[in-house]
């Protein structure tokens, strides 16, 4: 009888994956073993663990884009709004008023462009750093990497972006731009936006299970961040030296990327985007290893 | 070593008071202590961290065979959730080991995850995928799931709009579908009406009997002696008993009430607003004794406090009720069952004695558990559930010197006459 019981428990588990191999005994069963003890210092990024979870990442970005618009009157309209209406004040006051330069494009279509990765990096980074005090009710109730959250999250937004997408195409027709031969590297840039949201969203989210002044911090920090990206202006108007050392603002490789792939202004932005690429890895990185340091604690603290 | 499912050694887990306490530090206060503690620590101020510190678990071992359903049991704040939520990882141990052979599952609590936003559906996708199942799994057991929840014709719509019935069962069928080596549950099945609760409890016995390990913890005695064969006992993060589950829990049963008969209540878990409470509860047989017999007067009196001055009578209502050590309810007196007492009316004062008298007891010998309840208004003043254990001796009631001797031949005792008809 005992046998047969673990002759099934044995079928059952052939083919899952073992999350931590025993260093002896079941292991060599198939069955999954999994050992718990208390860990110090810095932890792997284990990122094979976060794969083993994707189900899970997929079914969370889903539950966001399904809950997003419930119950609102206007729908899936917003993700176009916000950057529509952002536009046509920029283009009143700093276009119109201020008399912006625009690398010489028609400044609304020249705000929009940049309006758009901005958008999605803006709102990906808020909603990823609120992300895990969101979920707090799952994360003090079941075990899964934490990792999923802020990733799902970020995730999410790129269905915004979709949507407010079109409408930039729409005025590239009305303005009767051809896209240029570069266009697709735009998903290269998208990639690059939402890493530095990520980035910035995995130490913001971490530190907000802590420190709930994050949240306060937060539209504070976007609304500089904004002023320090040349979305109201072209980085044509910051002195050449300068220009690489801006790329330290990752957004500001990103904008740059955008207009010049969508609507070739300029040169392909070189140096700057470089700087730009390296500082997102190093926060990208640096962040999945804090936040995987402070993992341990988030049930505890949130 | 391949027979056994989960070893736990020597698991401790510490919280640091300053931490857990006010919720969550500002950053403010992470300044402030950054630019005193050192400045405390010179002038030898420092507390250290051992004593802000607890240990909700420590110094637990235990192990548990493949197949096996291990009930844990214990008070509030024994550590029974914290050493499951260790078990499950969603929090790490402080010290010791555990090493947990097999697909482990965890249901801490039904329906986490469920959005209200979303149907039915969308949420069994969802919780499926969050308690850890499989996409294709789900989809294979989608049409049991809701057939055994019951929700078939609202499985399309917003889980809003559901009763909180419905939404435990789906909640609950959802749990009940997942299918690892090792499942830890706790506290769960004290959801729904009691039709919906054997029917789950059927489902837990099942899981039982097709050879995954449980831990389980509960604390419904029934349902801990039905489920499990072994336990352990927690008190205050330790391990106080363990062994076969009857054992451990009569234990349990009688270090969670003290055995007087007579006593100030005080230190007992209770709840209600307080308005008017109990103060002392005291049960004799009609000689003073503090026992009780089965074919003798019991006499229960009670001491009642209120601050609330003229409070009538009609205002009132106070009743105690008699439970086995099984938690099965056998009896309730009222105040409202006594003609008499309802016609009498008088006025409570700061403090007002009680008594209720009964001409005989008849219950089978053994130990019982009193719960106590006051209202004022329709409105919960005071309870104090299973605080007091009463203890009902042998007597030959029927005068045939038999009596009932298991629990399988009832709890209660009436006088029967038997004739050839």
């Amino acid at each position: 009888m005992r046998a047969a019981i673990e002759e099934t428990i044995a079928q059952k588990t052939d083919g899952t994956v073992s999350l931590v191999q025993a260093p002896e005994g079941d292991a060599e069963r198939g069955i999954p073993t999994l050992i718990i003890r208390p860990s110090r210092g810095w932890a792997a990024l284990d990122l094979a663990e976060l794969w083993h979870y994707r189900e899970l990442v997929y079914f969370l970005t889903w539950r966001d884009i399904q809950v997003r618009y419930k119950q609102t009157a206007l729908g899936a309209a917003w993700a176009v709004i916000q950057p529509f209406f952002t536009m046509i004040v920029f283009s009143i006051f700093f276009g119109w008023l201020a008399k912006i330069p625009s690398d010489g494009l028609p400044y609304p279509i020249f705000a929009y462009c940049a309006l758009l990765p901005w958008q999605l990096f803006a709102h990906s980074l808020t909603q990823s750093s609120n992300s895990l005090v969101a979920n707090q009710h799952l994360i003090t109730k079941v075990y899964f990497p934490r990792l999923v959250i802020p990733v799902s999250t970020v995730l999410a937004g790129l269905l915004d972006f979709l949507i407010a997408f079109v409408l930039l195409i729409g005025m590239m027709i009305y303005y009767g731009m051809a896209p240029t031969a570069v266009a697709w590297t735009v998903p290269l840039f998208v990639l690059l936006a939402i890493g530095t949201a990520l980035g910035v969203g995995l130490w913001l989210s971490a530190l907000n299970v802590q420190y709930r002044d994050v949240r306060y911090a937060i539209p504070f920090l976007t609304q500089l961040w904004l002023f320090a990206t040349p979305i109201a202006y072209p980085s044509s108007l910051i002195p050449g030296p300068w220009r690489t050392i801006y790329g330290l603002n990752p957004m500001a490789g990103v904008v740059e990327g955008f207009r010049w792939a969508l609507l070739g202004t300029g040169n392909p932005p070189g140096g700057l985007l470089l700087v730009s690429v390296a500082v997102t890895l190093i926060v990208l990185l640096s962040g999945l290893y804090y936040f995987r340091r402070m993992e341990r604690t988030f049930a505890d603290t949130v | 070593m391949s027979d056994l499912a989960i070893r736990v050694e020597k698991l401790g887990k510490q919280y640091r008071i300053g931490a857990t306490q006010p919720g969550y530090r500002t950053f403010r206060e992470a300044l402030i202590d950054g630019v005193t503690a050192p400045i405390n620590r010179m002038r030898g101020l420092a507390h250290t961290a051992e004593d802000r510190a607890i240990w909700a678990l420590r110094d637990v071992s235990f192990e548990v065979r493949r197949g096996e359903v291990l009930g844990i049991i214990g008070r509030n704040g024994a550590g029974k959730t914290t050493l499951l939520r260790i078990l499950s990882r969603i929090t790490e141990p402080t010290e010791g080991c555990a090493e947990l052979y097999g697909r482990v599952g965890s249901l801490l609590e039904v329906g986490t995850g469920f959005h209200p936003e979303l149907t039915g559906r969308d949420n069994i996708d969802l919780n499926g995928a969050i308690l850890g199942m499989r996409k294709a799994e789900i989809g294979r057991k989608f049409d049991e799931i809701v057939a055994f929840a019951e929700v078939e014709k609202f499985i399309d719509t917003p889980v809003k709009h559901y009763s909180s019935g419905m939404h435990m069962r789906l909640a609950f069928a959802v749990a009940a579908h997942l299918e690892p080596d090792i499942l830890l549950v706790d506290e769960v099945l004290a959801v729904g009406d009691a039709a919906f609760q054997r029917k789950c409890l059927g489902k837990m016995g099942e899981v039982a009997k097709e050879g995954r390990t449980v831990l389980f913890v509960s604390h419904n005695m029934t349902m801990i002696l039905n489920l499990c064969r072994r336990g352990i006992l927690l008190d205050n993060g330790r391990i106080t008993a363990s062994g076969p589950i009857d054992e451990v829990v009569e234990r349990y049963l009688s270090s969670a009430v003290p055995a007087t008969l007579i006593g100030r209540l005080g230190g007992h878990a209770r709840d209600g607003s307080g308005g008017i409470r109990f103060k002392e509860f005291g049960v004799t047989d009609d000689q003073g004794n503090p026992w009780l017999h089965p074919n003798r007067p019991a006499i229960f009196r009670m001491t009642l406090e209120t601050d609330v001055q003229g409070l009538h009578s009609s205002q009132v209502t106070v009743a105690f009720a008699v439970s086995t050590s099984f938690g099965e309810r056998l009896i309730e007196f009222h105040t409202k069952f006594d003609k008499e007492y309802q016609s009498e009316g008088f006025v409570f004062g700061k403090t007002t004695n009680l008594i209720c008298r009964t001409s005989e007891f008849p219950l089978k010998p053994g130990t019982y558990y009193l719960s106590l309840y006051v209202d004022c208004n329709g409105e919960l003043c005071d309870r104090l559930k299973d605080s007091m254990r009463i203890e009902v001796r042998e007597a030959d009631y029927f005068g045939t010197g038999a009596l009932p001797s298991s629990s399988t031949q009832g709890w209660l005792l009436l006088e029967q006459r038997w004739r050839r008809d």
